[in-house]
Formats: C-alpha cells, sequence, structure tokens
C-alpha cells in the first residue's frame, strides 16, 4: 500500500484557488457567445433560437444556447466567445440562497432524469483533485432525507418525473432545487416532444439555474456557492 | 464468400430478391424462412448479429444486419410486415441478442413477434403510458404535449419476481443512486449474500431521440447524434455525418479523414480513463481514483484546449469538420497524449500489484465467451470475452486500413479482463493519435466541401438510406438514415454498443455477491444514455 501514499504525495496539490483565486487555467470552460455592439448577426444561424431578436435589440438567451458553435468565429459564425463559467443566476420564482446556519455543510442529492452523460461526467468531477468540492463543505447524500440541495441534470423524462417528484417531496425543508445544464432548464434540443418536460420548473420549483451544455465543474461549484449563501452573486 | 452464403441462402429460402442497399448487398426473404436462414447465417456461418432496423411507410419492413468482413462489410436480410395472420417469427430463439430489439420495435412500432417470451414495457414504461402509444409509427404526432392518462400511476407496474422460497427477498436500486449516476433500475433477488437473479430495467432516460429526429433537416439532427450521449458524442456524430455522406455519395478529402481518425481516438482514449477511474472508485482505493481523475480532467482540458469544447462537441459536420484545424494544434494534442503515456502505464502497473484491488474484480462479474457471443456483446465489454471484433480493423473506415494497431483481447470475461482491455485501448488509441499525426505532416491540411443539400436534388428523388459502422468507445455502433425528397430525415436509426451489452449485464452479477454489484457496474463502464437515446 505504501506505493500508492509516496504516488499521492509525489503528485502534489493539483486542487484550483477557485473561489479564493479565478482560476483561468486553459480548457475549464466550453466559453459562452458574447455579443459586443458592433456584431451583427443572423437569429436564423441559431438552432436552439437562443439568438433572438427583440425589437430592434439581439439578445442571447444562455438558457438555451447548447454549445454548437455554429454563431463563433471560427467555424462561419460572426461572434466571440468568452472563456467564463461564472452562469449560475437565480430564479425570479425561486426562494434565493439558503439560511447562514447552513453554510458550512451542504448535502446534495443528485438525480439523474434523462441526461446524455456529459452533464453527470461535470458534476462527478467535482469530486476529482482538480474541483474538490469537500473542501467548500459540499457533500453527495444518498438519501433525499438528508439533502439541503437538489440537484436536476437532464430533461425531464416522463418516466423519471415520478421519481423526481418523490425525491423532491422527501427532502425536509428549508431546501433548495438546482437545475444544471441547459437541458434541464429549457429542454435544450430534446424539446417539444411528448416524452420530455420542457423544464424541470414544470414538474418541481428550481430556485438557482446554471446553463451550460454541459455546464464545466467550476460553473455548477459557483452555483453551489451563490445557493448555499457562501459567495455573493456577481453581477451579470 | 458472400456467392457462396447467398446461395445456401436461396437453396434454403426458396424465393430471393437481390439488390444493394446503400453499398451492402440485401436479400429480401419471405418471413416463413427467416428463422432457418438466421439460423444458417449466425450458428453455421458464424457471422456476427448486427441488429434489426424496423422501417413504415406505405409497408412495414425489417432488415436484419450480418457484419462480414472487410470488403462486403455486411448483409442485410429484408422482411416485409403485411398485415395478415401471420406475425413475424422471432428470431430471439436463434439469436439470443436479438431479444431486446424485438422488444424494442414491439414497443415503438407495434410490430408483434411470434414466439417471443415476452413483450412490452421495455421502452415505454407501463406506469408511465400503459399500452397506449406507439410513438414510432408515422402518424404519431411527437409534439403532443406530455399528458397524463387517468388510471395510470405507480401502482400499476409490479416488478416481476421470478426466484421464490423461504428467505428470498428482492432489493430494487434505482433509478435514483447515492451518487451522481445515471437513471437505470435493478431488482436483485437474493437470500441474503449472493445475487441469485436480477434484472436491469432501462430506457428511464428515453428521449425518443430517433422520432425527435424525423422530418427535421440534417443540420439538426446532427446535433441530436452529438448530444444523446455526451461520453461518446463525436463517434456518434461522426456515424451520423458518415450515413449522410454515405447515402449522398460525397467523399471527403484525405486530410478530413486523417483528422477525423484523431479526434475518434481522442475521445476513446478519455472514455477508457473515465471508465478506468469508475473502476477504482467502485473499489475504493482513493489515490488511484484520484491519478484516473487527474488524467480524465486532463484529458477533457486537453480537448477543449483542442476543440473548443470538453466532450468534442461543436466539431463534427457532413463533409467535414465544423472547425478548421491547423496542424500545429494536432502536434501539440500528440505530444500532450504522449506524456500521458507514461502516467497510464504507472498507473496500470500499480493496479497490477494491489492485492486489496484485484481481489474485487478477478473472478468476479464473467461472461464467458459462448454467452457473449450468444448475446453479441461488442466493444471492451465483448473483447474482454473472447470477441475478437473490432470494427476499426474487421470493417476498416476512415483511415483506419493504413494505421498499425493491436486490437485487445482477453478470454477471462471477469472484471480483471475487462480493466485489461480499456488500459489497453487507451494505450493504442495514444499510438494511433501519434501515427495520424505523423500522416498529417505529410497531406495537405485545405480543401473544403461546402455541403449543400440543395446540389442532391437528384439523388434525394430516390430517398437515398445511409449506413455507416462506426467503432464508438463503447462498441459498434450502426447509424441508419433515410432521407426524403426535401433532403430532411425520414427515419433515423441507432443501433448503440451499449444496447447489447446491457442486454447480457445482469449475466454477469448472478451468483456474485451483494458487494460486488457495484464494481462489476463499473467495470462494464455503460452508458446509460447511449442505451436509452
Amino acid at each position: 500500500m505504501k506505493q500508492w501514499i509516496i504516488e499521492g504525495i509525489r503528485t502534489g496539490i493539483k486542487t484550483t484557488k477557485y473561489p479564493k483565486k479565478e482560476d483561468t487555467s486553459p480548457g475549464i470552460s466550453p466559453g459562452r457567445p458574447v455579443l459586443t455592439e458592433a456584431s451583427k448577426i443572423d437569429p436564423s444561424i441559431c438552432p436552439t433560437s437562443a439568438i433572438r431578436k427583440k425589437g430592434k435589440k439581439t439578445e442571447i438567451d444562455y438558457s438555451r444556447c447548447i454549445h454548437c458553435y455554429r454563431c463563433k468565429d471560427d467555424r462561419g459564425g460572426k461572434l466571440s466567445w468568452e472563456m467564463s463559467y461564472e452562469w449560475a443566476y437565480f430564479t425570479k420564482k425561486g426562494q434565493g440562497p439558503l439560511k447562514s446556519s447552513f453554510q458550512s455543510s451542504i448535502h446534495i442529492l443528485v438525480v439523474d432524469t434523462g441526461s446524455c452523460g456529459a452533464c453527470l461526467s461535470e458534476v462527478e468531477l467535482l469530486n476529482n483533485p482538480y474541483y474538490n468540492m469537500h473542501r467548500l463543505g459540499f457533500f453527495v447524500t444518498p438519501s433525499p432525507r438528508k439533502a439541503d440541495i437538489l440537484m436536476v441534470v437532464g430533461p425531464v423524462t416522463h418516466h423519471m418525473e415520478l421519481a423526481l417528484k418523490k425525491a423532491f417531496d422527501a427532502m425536509p425543508t428549508p431546501k433548495r432545487v438546482m437545475a444544471v445544464g441547459t437541458c434541464a432548464i429549457s429542454g435544450g434540443i430534446f424539446t417539444p416532444s411528448f416524452i420530455t418536460a420542457s423544464s424541470v420548473s414544470e414538474i418541481i420549483p428550481v430556485d438557482l439555474e446554471v446553463p451550460g451544455d454541459p455546464p464545466p465543474p467550476l460553473a455548477i461549484l459557483y452555483g453551489l456557492l451563490i445557493l448555499s449563501g457562501k459567495m455573493k452573486p456577481k453581477r451579470q | 464468400m458472400l456467392t457462396t452464403l447467398i446461395a445456401d441462402i436461396k437453396n434454403i429460402a426458396k424465393e430471393v430478391k437481390q439488390s444493394q442497399l446503400s453499398c451492402l448487398p440485401l436479400l429480401k426473404i419471405d418471413k416463413d424462412y427467416l428463422l432457418e436462414v438466421c439460423r444458417y447465417l449466425f450458428h453455421k456461418k458464424h457471422l456476427r448479429f448486427g441488429g434489426i432496423i424496423a422501417e413504415q411507410d406505405d409497408t412495414r419492413r425489417l432488415y436484419y444486419l450480418f457484419y462480414l468482413n472487410k470488403d462486403q462489410k455486411a448483409l442485410m436480410l429484408e422482411i416485409e410486415d403485411e398485415v395478415s395472420p401471420r406475425p413475424i417469427p422471432s428470431i430471439s430463439t436463434v439469436i439470443h441478442g436479438a431479444d431486446w430489439i424485438e422488444r424494442e420495435i414491439e414497443d415503438l412500432f407495434g410490430i408483434g413477434f411470434r414466439g417471443h417470451p415476452r413483450l412490452g414495457d421495455f421502452v415505454i414504461h407501463n406506469e408511465s403510458w400503459g399500452k397506449t402509444i406507439k410513438p414510432m409509427r408515422k402518424e404519431f404526432d411527437v409534439k403532443q404535449p406530455l399528458y397524463k392518462k387517468a388510471g395510470i400511476g405507480p401502482d400499476f407496474w409490479k416488478p416481476i419476481r421470478i426466484v421464490e422460497g423461504q428467505g428470498v427477498f428482492a432489493m430494487p436500486i434505482g433509478p435514483i443512486y447515492s451518487g451522481p449516476s445515471e437513471a437505470v433500475h435493478f431488482m436483485l433477488e437474493t437470500v441474503g449474500e449472493e445475487i441469485i437473479r436480477a434484472k436491469t430495467r432501462l430506457f428511464y432516460k428515453y428521449r425518443a431521440v430517433e422520432k425527435l429526429a424525423e422530418g427535421r433537416s440534417v443540420s439538426d439532427v446532427i446535433l441530436l447524434a452529438e448530444r444523446f450521449s455526451g461520453t461518446s458524442a463525436f463517434s456518434h456524430a461522426l456515424g451520423f455525418s458518415l450515413a449522410v455522406e454515405n447515402a449522398l455519395g460525397i467523399k471527403c478529402p484525405k486530410h478530413i479523414l486523417l483528422l477525423r481518425t484523431l479526434i475518434c481516438e481522442l475521445e476513446r482514449l478519455r472514455h477508457h480513463i473515465a471508465r478506468i477511474e469508475g473502476i477504482c472508485n467502485s473499489t475504493g482505493l482513493c489515490v488511484a481514483t484520484s491519478q484516473a481523475g487527474i488524467l480524465h480532467e486532463e484529458l477533457l482540458r486537453i480537448s477543449c484546449e483542442f476543440s473548443g469544447h470538453r466532450y468534442l462537441f461543436g466539431l463534427a459536420n457532413i463533409g467535414g469538420l465544423l472547425k478548421d484545424i491547423s496542424y500545429d494544434s494536432c502536434s501539440l494534442l500528440a505530444q500532450k497524449c504522449t506524456s500521458l503515456q507514461k502516467r497510464i502505464k504507472r498507473l496500470e502497473g500499480m493496479l497490477r500489484f494491489s492485492s486489496s484491488f484485484l481481489d474485487r474484480l478477478e473472478e468476479v462479474g464473467i461472461i464467458n465467451p459462448e454467452q457473449a457471443r450468444q448475446l453479441c456483446l461488442v466493444g471492451p465489454v465483448g473483447r474482454a470475452c473472447g470477441q475478437d471484433f473490432d470494427l476499426r480493423r474487421d470493417i476498416p473506415y476512415l483511415c483506419y486500413d493504413e494505421l498499425n494497431f493491436e486490437c485487445a483481447l482477453e478470454v477471462e470475461g471477469d472484471g480483471y479482463a475487462r480493466l485489461r482491455v480499456f488500459f489497453k485501448e487507451a494505450k493504442e488509441s495514444i499510438k494511433i493519435i501519434k501515427q495520424v499525426v505523423d500522416l498529417l505532416n505529410n497531406s495537405r491540411l485545405d480543401g473544403k466541401i461546402d455541403f449543400n443539400i440543395e446540389n442532391f436534388k437528384e439523388k434525394l428523388s430516390k430517398k437515398p438510406v445511409g449506413i455507416s459502422l462506426v467503432e464508438a468507445p463503447s462498441g459498434a455502433a450502426l447509424h441508419w438514415v433515410r432521407l426524403d425528397q426535401k433532403g430532411n430525415i425520414e427515419r433515423y436509426r441507432i443501433i448503440t454498443p451499449a444496447f447489447f451489452n446491457w442486454h447480457a449485464f445482469h449475466l454477469s452479477t448472478e451468483g456474485f455477491a451483494f458487494q460486488d454489484f457495484p464494481i462489476i457496474l463499473a467495470s462494464f463502464g455503460l452508458s446509460v444514455a447511449e442505451n436509452d437515446r
């Protein structure tokens, strides 16, 4: 067994400094499009109508963006992309962050309701040495009875609706629901359909949304931090 | 070989119409002879069974695919399902691997199979829908809103219990897990320690991708093909692109083929490392999990720097790639992968001498080669049980016939064999990446195909079919595309490797202890999303 201990020490600390320091390592985020005043873009280029015209103005609805990159300047589009990851935002009908008494130990129940596996893999990577969410007091729990936050991943299929409702009902209050990924927020490319709901909020009330397809681990971590009240949301 | 096969089939089936379907030989036979012909192909000639494709327009047709060899690729049998009192015979008595495919077709199309032991409650779950819908039929509207039928609810579904006796109990697992796991349900029947009987219930995540694709444009559907299984996104998007290119007769320039090969192998490498991480995690070996996890995250970052996306989304395109990739970025990728090679080897070496780890994997979760053949196992799981079948070598596509690589093969069929296959293939992938970058150095990196569906009007008038066989990270995948006159998708069929492998999963758990279950599950490393579509 001792060779494993040596190997562990030899590897050193890989964990990100985030949230104390911003992480700017290459390859941590797929990025997202930004509109500048000069950018003229035809909204029809977007397959999920995330780019749309409102009156004379064009705007981007990030809750629909699936990172198809068709609007990006290096693939035939015109928009430049930013490499950010602090994307999460509170919903209008949601309850806001948890009270301070919960801040040091938050238990999360993860429910897969039809994800493609990428979002779920990113959630799994939160336990990876690079991100290590335990250091911030976040734990994945097996039981809804112990959970403070319900993390829903993927468009809600009709087959998973009942399981999701039961898990939500079994959670003690105060509780918060977090929709992770574009598919969970707006159905992504899987709607309109007879078998998937158009969003998680159609089934249970959602407090926080993390857009991205899939949102990178740091985006999910930022979401957890602001939902637990450990960090103040940055202005978008 | 093909001529003798066809001559023999003509002897068995009397009336045989021979034709071609997108470069594959197609034999139309009467359904009464189907069982005999399948028995001949599968048991006498030892061909591998590839799956069934159902199609419905004015008539309902079924296509049965058998893999052949490098030159002829595959043989297809066609059966027409007229409205008559004689339903199509089920071939699951001859080829056990066809069992689930027939259940799927019955659930989605309502095509019955004579002699099938159990139909219904498979893709479309009874507690949600009863027996009310057949979504793949043409008249079914995919956009109708989510609705509930009165009288259907959680009590409607009762798990089938098979084992009876004193002290027998059933242990349900899923669809919600203790950690970030995909939604799937297992019913384990036991008297205490040993799992006597396991049943897998899938399709909790059924998103009707094949139905959603119908009537939509090619550029829309490539997004679906890419996103139904995120961990093998590029391979499936590539499978779809190749199928459309096959239907329209598009030939890609050499450097595009090379770049696609490169990205496929990068994805395979990342997929396999993630599976190894899963196996280490299931055995509770923390440091090894962290080591594999670091490799996994680094590969994701390398992919992101190379392509822009951590899971290689937004790269595949019909007739090429969406993004121009320079030689410099490819050689940088090869360098980075080579630097990982040493660490992968070291991890493998250390795991091989960790006896507590090996104890959990060795002789656990065994599938023997005969079972594996009967259930048509593919991919790393199949290759760990003596199924020497790899599309990259046996029916090469892209540039694989020019590359020099070895296919992993183990015969034990236990968890450790699967781990060895994952390691071996990950190392081979790095070898391939290096070779491809060398080849790219000598070829020109320009020349683009501007794909416009309008240019193919003549071909589209015949409603062309395209078939592609692609070795996805988890095994052989088949993509079947039929285009309509406007160039939209009329039928899209994906036969995924996970579908065959999930079918066999329960066999590997039976007879083993409860605490082995998560380890067996991790050593299979199957994607539920890929199966459920």
